[in-house]
């Protein structure tokens, strides 16, 4: 038997050779398809349908496309509550991850382009960080917002989700395998001071690396669920998960709030999985270098 | 950052590159750029990582005492008392044992699939690789709360599409939720861990079979003696980071608190932690915290030196 070809070309090769171990392979592909996208079918079927069909028709299976009502309904929900979650989404995570990625690859570059005392500390400091649980965090967080008497405030969420130790490690991993020495002495020698250096010319030779960081830092904040629940009260303030968290515990009592849930649902998967499928390159290249090197 | 511009101690004895080769004297120069580079992080770490921490233990180490029933409260130094509390509460141990069944189902049968799709999508097999790449991995952009939330109302009897399923089994019942929940879990990361396998088995060169082939060897002999002692480094990360997961495991729980009852108010170890906040009792609470951090902490150590590869650095 022929084995491993690697690249699209290579395979035409092994052709005619294997029917029955392809054909089960192929097999055991369309089933995990199935396992992994028939639920995301059924939130999106359920999305379009008014209230009675939701119940009355084929959970599979479109009735009459109800999607832009239901959308309707669910932003004009007790004064657009959802979108402010939205936006509030948009910046704690977006926001956390933008800011966060770029101190994380500066001290992930400091740390591999300078020598300076205390640099393996803290280095080992932060990559013990990275097995120190978020949500071990968030309660002491919570005790310490509660002394300044800044819990259920923005910045009792924002300020803690900046920090991203694996990031650091990310950095300094992709900086010295793609910001060469000879290139920052080269930039010395023309006179470019250190930090201008970063940004003009390692930056950018780090951008693949920061595109990765900034996603992983997005999804960890976007998934940190714990901080926010425990530190927010106000409901304005919350992101759209703990909003349709919050929601969802209330369906027993208010029955029409089950539509809006599966909508919001929905809409706020969207935007993450359309730039997941934009930048799948980069995640390619982060994650190998995350886990290989 | 305004931070930028303050100097904080610990970033300040910043000394240059040893072998600096041809720009020796710009010493001070790199200390200033290493602290300004360093410094944002290594404050924002200090405040909301190691202080928290800190301020935890030391909260773990006070009782709060009243003179008489109605007197103020008062907090003092207490030992170890809420240590014993926390080593003495049986629904929080009984969590953490869950939680262990769980990560010792849960995580080799995520990871099996992970490993066996990975090296499925590398071994020639499979047409379509970039489309399966991405459908397994869509799950992963589903936040643990949504991805709940969806899972429950597909469990739910009364609204599945599986309800060939849920009318022969309930599996929101007292028996059958943790293992309900795993599957919501696995769900969301199979992907995830899958593509980590995958891009380590895409950077082994090609020749590193070539040899095995023409000793004979076939697809399933070169993966288990070729891939994955080559791919160990990369599933020896998805494992800890997986056991982190498991023992933070808090959302998808929370979540189906309302789908199910047999889901306690302190069904996971994170769940416990966060009734104790609603309470209050704060000293209490962060010897959980602390217990808690202290256990993942010392698991995933452990693994990784059990394992002896260096799996992260």
């Amino acid at each position: 038997m022929t084995t491993h070809p690697t690249t699209p070309a290579e395979t035409v090769r092994h052709r005619g050779h294997s029917t029955v171990p392809r054909s089960a392979a192929m097999l055991i592909m369309g089933v995990c398809t199935v396992y992994f996208l028939l639920p995301l079918w059924w939130l999106f079927v359920g999305a379009t349908k008014n209230r009675e069909q939701f119940t009355g028709t084929s959970p599979l299976w479109f009735a009459d496309f109800h999607l832009a009502d239901n959308i309707r309904e669910l932003i004009a929900y007790r004064d657009g509550v959802f979108l402010r979650w939205t936006l509030n989404s948009v910046v704690y995570t977006g926001g956390a991850a933008l800011l966060g990625t770029l101190l994380a690859a500066m001290c992930g570059y400091a740390l591999a382009k300078y020598r300076f005392p205390g640099r393996e500390l803290i280095f080992n400091v932060v990559l013990s960080g990275v097995l120190v649980p978020a949500t071990a965090l968030a309660l002491p967080l919570f005790l310490i917002f509660s002394q300044v008497q800044a819990t259920n405030t923005f910045w009792a969420v924002f300020l803690p989700s900046l920090v991203n130790p694996f990031g650091v490690y990310l950095a300094r991993v992709y900086a010295t395998a793609g910001v060469p020495d000879g290139l920052l002495e080269a930039a010395r020698i023309d006179g470019s001071g250190e930090i201008r250096t970063f940004f003009t010319i390692s930056a950018r030779l780090m951008s693949p690396a920061l595109v990765t960081i900034f996603l992983f830092h997005f999804v960890a904040v976007w998934n940190n669920f714990l901080l926010p629940l425990i530190m927010l009260s106000d409901e304005r303030l919350f992101p759209v998960t703990l909003g349709l968290y919050s929601w969802n515990t209330q369906i027993a009592q208010v029955p029409e709030l089950r539509g809006m849930v599966i909508v919001g649902s929905l809409i706020s998967i969207a935007p993450l999985a359309v730039a997941f499928l934009l930048l799948q390159r980069f995640w390619r290249t982060g994650i190998s270098t995350g886990a290989v090197k | 950052m305004t931070q930028v511009a303050t100097h904080p101690p610990q970033a300040e004895p910043a000394v240059p590159v040893e072998r600096a080769g041809p720009a020796r004297r710009g010493r001070h120069r790199y200390a200033r750029a290493v602290a300004v580079f360093v410094a944002p992080f290594a404050i924002l770490f200090l405040l909301f990582y190691v202080v928290p921490i800190g301020y935890a233990v030391v909260q773990s180490l006070y009782v709060v005492q009243r003179t008489g029933t109605y007197g103020p409260a008062q907090e003092v130094f207490g030992g170890l008392a809420q240590y014993r509390l926390v080593f003495s509460d049986g629904p929080f141990w009984a969590s953490v044992g869950r939680m262990l069944a769980f990560g010792a189902v849960q995580v080799p049968i995520m990871l099996g699939i992970a490993l066996a799709l990975a090296l499925l999508l590398d071994s020639g097999l499979v047409t379509g690789r970039r489309f399966f790449r991405l459908a397994f991995f869509v799950p992963y952009a589903v936040p643990g709360v949504v991805a709940a939330i969806m899972w429950g109302f597909l469990y739910s009897p009364n609204l599945s599409p599986l309800k060939p399923i849920t009318s022969a089994v309930d599996l929101l019942s007292a028996d059958t939720v943790l293992w309900s929940i795993a599957n919501v879990v696995t769900w969301v990361y199979v992907g995830y861990n899958m593509l980590i396998i995958y891009s380590a088995l895409m950077s082994i060169p090609t020749e590193m079979y070539e040899a095995a082939r023409l000793d004979g060897a076939g697809r399933l002999r070169i993966a288990w003696s070729i891939k994955i002692p080559l791919v160990m480094p990369a599933i020896v990360l998805t494992t800890v980071f997986s056991i982190i997961g498991t023992l933070q495991l808090l959302s998808e729980p929370q979540v189906f608190r309302s789908f199910s009852s047999a889901v306690s108010s302190t069904y996971t170890p994170n769940m416990t932690v966060f009734s104790m906040s609603a309470i209050p009792n704060f000293n209490l609470a962060a010897a959980f915290s602390v217990v808690l951090a202290l256990t993942t902490f010392v698991l995933s150590f452990a693994f990784l030196k059990a394992t002896q590869r260096k799996g992260i650095q």
